[in-house]
């Protein structure tokens, strides 16, 4: 049949976009494989599908299009991980969606008495795929949209603390599995299953907003990944309830995908994944508040700090979540032009975790025109701060911290940092000292070699900028 | 069905090998480009708007489509937009 040779060019398609994507020169043609890819698949689709009614099929594309473009068009690249976010939900969303509508369909046709096994004499794999699709999808769903409004700055807490906590999770967790056992073999006939269906969509809703509601903000990069993960395993899982191949391998890409991420984030944490979901850090830090207050912190003004660059010859700017809530990124290029042409080497050192989603100051600074080759690993840069005449720090806090190289008591403590405190003269641009997430204190600010610039990010480099220009 | 199990398994594992070499540069438009990737759901979606016994599956097809297609639009089109920034050296 044609329309299967069109989802091989499409899942061909796929990977080698993916391929390309791991270059800067060939990745914008790998995105366009990708959506070539697309096309054909939904080509393919329209030939395989029987009689389609038209008016949904229609109305939901435009819906979904018009969306689409206006939320690509119009979301400013400092909001990208809310978008990459929602996004990630929809996908689990609609995976959900298909298993219900799949199976609405299909135990219509069954008589009471008959459980879902009796459905073409499915297999045990089979028949458990369905609870999965729902339970996967319905967390990613409910999860990415808390994680969504999170980001957007919503403070909701957690209504239990500590092992009540827990306990509801496991209880949700318990319950869903007991639903899904019932509604594979146990639910007959066509309005036992679906209820049970709805039963399982409506406690996986439930978990994914529990789950991800008590973590905290740096921890988004994780889950943020680790959704876009879910998002792909729902996307397979509906592949193994609906019989389809494409399905398949795209959502296992995508989860593969989701996972490494997730992993990198995790090690750029020094912490497991269990312990992120568990939400551990942002609650039981705050014992240590006394340890916050600072001894011999040194603040200057924009005039005495433009005065450290005459004669500097090596800058290394470190971003972090403040360069993107201030939008300074613009700023922050003009500073390196400035600087560049008064012959001070400006380089940036990127931390894995910094921002909330992987790569996010990479996209920050690159549509502020700062050349990629200028990004480093934190891996490749830490060796060159020793050398470094000034580091302007730029919203970043916990991944600048040396407390993770020498406190053992530290909460952070493992998790590998940017040795910013190796140069000559750091420089730290913070509203105030208060500590940010989690409460720990960062002995940078009370080096010798520190000095604090108390400002939100974008006004202290204007100020900067301004007394660089006027010397 | 064991077939699927088997084409599972294997993507799974190239897409460890294929995103293991995408720089943490890219790792935003990874995400975002991925999120198109899995509103390869909208396959499902539309097989589910087929005309049938009820019209609940037609109801859920709808809501499918439209989520995965502002997957599907939204992905790409951002995917490229970032991309485009990361675009050949500017003349700055």
């Amino acid at each position: 049949m044609l329309y299967q040779y069109l989802y091989l060019i499409a899942t061909v398609l796929f990977i080698f976009g993916i391929m390309r994507l791991s270059k800067v020169r060939t990745a914008r043609s790998g995105n366009v494989y990708a959506s070539v890819g697309m096309l054909l698949a939904i080509v393919g689709v329209l030939m395989e599908a029987g009689k389609l009614n038209w008016y949904a099929l229609v109305a939901g594309m435009m819906l979904g299009s018009a969306v689409g473009v206006f939320i690509a068009v119009r979301t400013p690249m400092t909001a990208m991980p809310e978008m990459v976010g929602a996004l990630n939900g929809l996908g689990g969303g609609a995976s959900t969606l298909v298993a219900l509508g799949y199976l609405v369909e299909e135990v219509a046709k069954l008589q009471s008495g008959q459980v879902l096994f009796d459905l073409h004499d499915m297999t045990v794999a089979q028949a458990i795929t369905v609870p999965v699709t729902l339970l996967v999808g319905g967390i990613t769903f409910s999860g990415s949209f808390m994680a969504f409004f999170k980001l957007r700055g919503k403070n909701w807490s957690h209504p239990l603390q500590g092992a009540a906590r827990h306990g509801l999770h496991a209880v949700l967790g318990i319950l869903v599995v007991l639903i899904s056992v019932w509604m594979i073999n146990g639910a007959s006939g066509g309005f036992g299953i679906t209820l049970a269906a709805g039963f399982v969509v409506l406690v996986a809703l439930a978990l994914g907003v529990f789950l991800v509601m008590p973590i905290g903000g740096a921890d988004m990069p994780v889950v943020i990944s680790l959704l876009n993960s879910y998002s792909g395993i729902a996307g397979a899982a509906s592949g193994f309830v609906v019989g389809n191949e494409l399905l398949v391998v795209s959502g296992a890409l995508v989860g593969a995908s989701g996972i490494i991420l997730t992993q990198i984030m995790c090690k750029a944490m020094n912490r497991s994944l269990g312990n992120v979901l568990l939400g551990g850090l942002g609650e039981t830090a705050t014992g240590g508040a006394k340890d916050s207050e600072y001894k011999g912190v040194k603040s200057a003004t924009p005039e005495e700090l433009a005065l450290l660059f005459d004669g500097a010859t090596s800058c290394i700017v470190v971003p972090g979540y403040g360069l993107a809530v201030a939008q300074a990124q613009h700023t922050v290029r003009e500073l390196d032009e400035l600087l560049e042409k008064r012959g001070c080497k400006v380089r940036y050192a990127i931390h894995p975790v910094a921002g909330r989603m992987p790569g996010h100051m990479n996209v920050l600074l690159a549509e502020a025109d700062v050349p990629y080759e200028k990004l480093l690993e934190m891996d490749a840069i830490n060796p060159d701060f020793k050398q470094t005449d000034i580091v302007i720090v730029v919203g970043a806090n916990d991944v600048v911290n040396p407390a993770a190289r020498t406190e053992k008591t530290s909460p952070i403590y493992g998790m590998p940092i940017l040795d910013v405190d190796q140069a000559r003269t750091v420089i730290v641009l913070k509203r105030s000292l208060s500590p940010g997430y989690a409460g720990i204190k960062n002995p940078l600010f009370e080096l010798p070699n520190c000095l604090m610039l108390f400002q939100d990010a974008k006004q202290g480099l204007q100020a900067l900028l301004s007394e660089l220009k006027a010397a | 069905m064991f077939g699927l199990i088997y084409v599972f398994v294997l993507a799974t594992i190239l897409g460890f090998v294929l995103i293991t070499k995408v720089p943490p540069t890219l790792h935003t438009p990874l995400m975002s480009g991925s999120n198109a990737i899995s509103g390869i759901t909208v396959v499902g979606a539309i097989l589910a708007v087929q005309i049938g016994e009820t019209w609940l599956s037609t109801f859920f097809g709808f809501i499918a489509v439209a989520f995965a297609m502002v997957n599907v639009v939204g992905g790409f089109l951002v995917t490229d937009r970032m991309l485009k920034m990361f675009g050949p050296k500017k003349k700055a």
